[in-house]
């Protein structure tokens, strides 16, 4: 059974939201990934605004391929997250409460996350063309010059992940494996 | 000689890299199925049902099954009584990508310099080619969009030969162990084994031209890819890294004869979106 989440996420919600539920999100998610990250991080640096309100955002490491004429948005689906770990904790530090991708992330995110209360939420890797269903808008907001890497923000419907790092430093990931090791045979 | 002019090479490479990337060989959607027959656990149980619906849905609805439609990868065998006319082979090779990428709504993900601007050339080119001159008079084109999240789980060494066939098991064992939900699991592993480092890996890459799960026809190599793959299922990863007893789809092992004082080992790592397409001309 999945749970239905309203966004903005509050830090009421998150204190219900447990590794491994899957999680129907509705609301806006910000599209970016590393050349972004690097631009909003250097933006902080330099004491300048960042393209969209942080608190309590939540970021899709996603760049999607090119909409076919009349659609929306082509396929959608998550990028490995990993590569945003370097810029991820001082956006955690600014009030980002989610972050949707695949792939495991760094000790110093999994702690930012448990400190400042934030989630890490997987999409299922490489099923862009399903996901690319529960997006009913998307405008490009920053950083045009990136192309696919530019900055969407994403109106969501019914848009499906799994929680996989939750604020009391659960980790789908370990958890999963831990279960399943020398189960194969 | 058989003349087979650029325009038909364009053409083709054209339609192959569009047609790959809305539709995976019949071989990895059994594949696919197989695994969620055996998968023990029910989290990757229904990750696998997601991703074979989402296969089914790029198909009808032309939308790409993955947006990482990849950096273009295209594999040539020219037979030596080949030729070709009307232009250079490699440029109708780049034309055929970016027309593909174009025409089929594919994302450009190629960048110019990759240590420096990391600007993108807008069209995915250029496109990494690789021939092999073979007997006949015909060009076999082989395309494979190739994803960054499962490339950047690739990894070379050099083994000494006393580490033998124990040490490639560990070797590729550790590896899918440390890169976990990254590559998008379930993988297909391409191994290559020997020659010099170049060979290494480029024998790892077309391994994953074979069908999924079709084993070496050398026996002990088969014997090989069949401990690897039960190894590496029996480390609980599972389908996206939730947990589970299916972690790769199959083993492709290429060996090669190598230097007598070495024991290259490369590792070309394949996400379970394993598009690939070939054309015959």
């Amino acid at each position: 059974m999945s749970k239905k989440v309203m966004l903005p996420l509050t830090d009421e919600v998150l204190k219900d939201l447990k590794t491994g539920d899957n999680l129907l999100l509705t609301g806006v998610i910000y599209a970016a990934r590393d050349a972004a990250h690097k631009r909003m991080v250097e933006a902080l640096g330099q004491g300048n605004l960042l393209p969209f309100d942080i608190k309590g955002a939540t970021i899709y490491y996603m760049s999607p391929t090119p909409a076919r004429p009349g659609m929306i948005i082509g396929s959608a689906g998550p990028t490995t997250s990993g590569r945003m770990d370097a810029y991820t904790p001082s956006l955690i530090a600014e009030g980002l409460k989610g972050m949707i991708g695949k792939g495991s992330r760094s000790k110093a995110v999994k702690d930012a996350m448990v400190k400042h209360k934030a989630v890490y939420l997987g999409a299922v890797g490489g099923t862009g063309a399903i996901i690319s269903k529960s997006i009913k808008r998307a405008e490009v907001i920053a950083y045009k010059e990136l192309g696919a890497g530019a900055i969407g923000r994403l109106e969501v419907a019914n848009f499906p992940v799994t929680v996989i790092n939750d604020i009391y430093g659960g980790d789908l990931y370990e958890e999963g494996k831990a279960k399943y090791k020398g189960k194969a045979s | 000689m058989r003349e087979i002019q650029t325009g038909d090479v364009t053409n083709t490479v054209a339609r192959l890299f569009e047609h790959s990337c809305h539709y995976l060989p019949p071989d990895v959607i059994i594949a696919l199925k197989q695994a969620r027959e055996k998968e023990k656990s029910p989290v990757c149980r229904d990750v696998l049902d997601i991703i074979l619906e989402n296969v089914e849905i790029a198909g009808k609805e032309q939308i790409p099954i993955c947006q990482d439609t990849g950096a273009a990868v295209v594999m040539l065998e020219l037979g030596q009584e080949v030729h070709i006319t009307q232009g250079d082979l490699y440029t109708a090779v780049n034309e055929g990508v970016r027309q593909g990428y174009d025409k089929g709504y594919l994302r450009k993900s190629i960048v110019g310099q990759p240590c420096f601007a990391r600007v993108n050339t807008t069209d995915n080119t250029p496109a990494m080619i690789h021939t092999d001159i073979v007997l006949g008079n015909r060009l076999k084109i082989s395309v494979l969009p190739k994803g960054g999240g499962s490339e950047n789980c690739s990894r070379l060494t050099v083994l000494t030969p006393a580490d033998g066939r124990q040490g490639v098991i560990d070797f590729v064992v550790n590896l899918v162990d440390e890169v976990g939900s990254n590559p998008c699991p379930p993988v297909i592993i391409g191994v290559g084994i020997g020659g010099t480092t170049d060979k290494a890996m480029f024998i790892a890459k077309k391994a994953l031209l074979r069908k999924v799960g079709e084993p070496s026809p050398d026996p002990e190599v088969a014997d090989l890819e069949k401990e690897v793959l039960g190894r590496v299922n029996n480390l609980g990863i599972g389908a996206m890294g939730y947990g589970g007893t299916v972690t790769a789809l199959a083993v492709h092992v290429e060996a090669f004869p190598c230097h007598v004082a070495s024991m290259p080992v490369a590792v070309n790592m394949q996400c379970w979106c394993a598009r690939r397409e070939e054309a015959i001309l």
